[in-house]
């Protein structure tokens, strides 16, 4: 129930007491009702809980998150040729989860 | 799905846990507030592929679970009224209550019907005036903006026969709970995403200076958890201790100002038990006494209420992150998604659920996508 999925605003009705929309989410389309994003407009992505939008989707933090995110990459590939001697302090000093801890 | 696909990337996620390996030089305890979050981490093995001694500590956010057995007990006395409609959200059907649950009374002819929205029950009300409905408002501050609707919208139409139980808990108090309590191991949270997308992250500043604890505001896909669990390892190592925000495209630092209007509208803050924790000082909503005409304790005299909870569950211990699952005599023998003896196993959100549907402790191997990092050196 708590669980919020991120949908696209696919069509919206302003005839009501409530602002609503439908919202595709990949395929499945739900009423959902947009009283607290006011500023949503058609093709905007929102995360949907029990019916309601929560939150609009900011695209430029989405595209900013992935971009930090793919660099990790070659800032992690910087610091290990540039310090590879705390490396060998970390390894020594934290054993890899070589396998599931579970029975 | 937009949003969804490109935050599961493996080759990425391999990248941030060699990050993680990277940059942990010693044992450290997280704890992952939100059920939606231990979910995922549980599904694709994340907490397993950590380095060894960072332990993530599955947190008590999930609403079914801690929906305290009294209030159980109460929707199962209203339920069973023949005058009654009873309304609620599908995961508290299977919830077990002292002698029942709502599945079983409806099998045996009650009127309880699942609703996907809240506002659903109030049209259930307004179509069948004949009829006393009750929706069951439970949840933490996710669900409270679209509950404290519901109650808005009956009072608007002049509904007389909608009422709610309420049984609405916050995160921030639970939060000083666990850090408050002296068996408490938890160094870091992860925050729930969207309970800071309606609520934003303002309550956890003087939480993070207070405890001097990090507390990383994550997102429920598995580049979130593990960029979050970065966050505040990378917080941990260097001795910050303040709140970041890995969800950005989600949350914002005020949250969600309309949302908070229309819960205070409804809502006020109060005193709260919870399942298997126990009373935590204004740690729950309440309607304020303008709607209290709303309020179906008020409406319906359920009479006392004795509480039994299974003497096998450890619900208790695991919702406060001191048990596991695999601790549990009763777990995957007594008690499975298909025969629940507490609520985590219940609902989606549940840690033993989480448990079981990864086959965890079980003799059926479990289909981890991320399994191989488990395996590989860092």
């Amino acid at each position: 129930m708590c669980l919020g999925i991120p949908g696209k605003v696919v069509e919206i009705r302003d005839d009501g007491p409530l602002r609503m929309a439908r919202v595709d989410f990949g395929g499945v389309r739900k009423e959902t009702c947009l009283a607290y994003v006011p500023d949503v407009v058609l093709g905007d992505y929102v995360i949907v809980h029990v019916g309601f939008a929560i939150s609009k989707l900011d695209e430029e933090e989405a595209l900013r998150t992935l971009e930090l995110l793919r660099m990790i990459d070659d800032e992690g590939l910087a610091m290990e040729l540039g310090s590879m001697a705390d490396e060998t302090v970390a390894d020594s000093a934290v054993e890899p989860a070589a396998q599931p801890r579970t029975p | 799905m937009k949003y969804v696909d490109e935050y599961r990337n493996s080759e990425i996620a391999r990248k941030l846990l060699d990050e993680i390996h990277h940059i942990t030089t010693r044992p450290w305890a997280l704890m992952e507030v939100c059920g939606g979050q231990t979910h995922t981490l549980v599904k694709q093995g994340i907490d397993e592929a950590l380095p060894a001694g960072v332990r993530m500590i599955h947190g008590p956010g999930c609403p079914v679970c801690v929906t305290p057995l009294e209030q159980i007990d109460k929707a199962l006395a209203i339920a069973a009224r023949p005058d009654v409609i009873f309304t609620s959200y599908g995961d508290m059907l299977r919830v077990p209550g002292s002698t029942t649950d709502l599945l079983s009374l409806k099998a045996r002819g009650a009127d309880v019907r699942i609703v996907y929205s809240p506002l659903d029950a109030v049209r259930i009300a307004a179509a069948n005036t004949d009829r006393q409905v009750v929706f069951f408002a439970i949840g933490f501050e996710t669900t409270a903006p679209a509950n404290a609707m519901a109650v808005y919208q009956a009072a608007r139409l002049g509904l007389d026969n909608f009422t709610v139980l309420v049984s609405h808990v916050l995160v921030p108090p639970a939060m000083c709970a666990i850090l408050e309590s002296p068996s408490n191991r938890v160094q870091a949270f992860l925050a729930a995403g969207h309970v800071c997308a309606v609520m934003g992250w303002t309550e956890y500043e003087p939480i993070a200076e207070r405890y001097h604890v990090p507390i990383v505001v994550t997102g429920f896909e598995p580049l979130d958890l593990l960029e979050g669990i970065l966050m505040a390892i990378r917080q941990l190592e260097s001795g910050r201790a303040v709140v970041e925000n890995q969800y950005a495209r989600a949350v914002r630092r005020e949250g969600n100002r309309e949302a908070q209007e229309a819960v205070f509208r409804v809502f006020e803050i109060g005193d709260r038990k919870w399942r298997g924790i126990g009373m935590i000082p204004s740690s729950g909503y309440h309607l304020r006494p303008e709607f209290a005409r709303y309020d179906a304790e008020a409406r319906f005299d359920v009479g006392t209420i004795h509480t039994a909870e299974h003497p096998a569950c450890i619900a208790g211990q695991i919702l406060q992150g001191t048990k596991t699952p695999l601790d549990c005599t009763a777990y995957g023998t007594l008690c499975s998604p298909q025969k629940p003896l507490g609520a985590p196993m219940v609902s989606a959100e549940g840690v033993c659920s989480a448990y079981h549907a990864a086959g965890r402790g079980l003799a059926t191997p479990r289909a981890v996508p991320l399994h191989e990092l488990a395996r590989r050196q860092p």
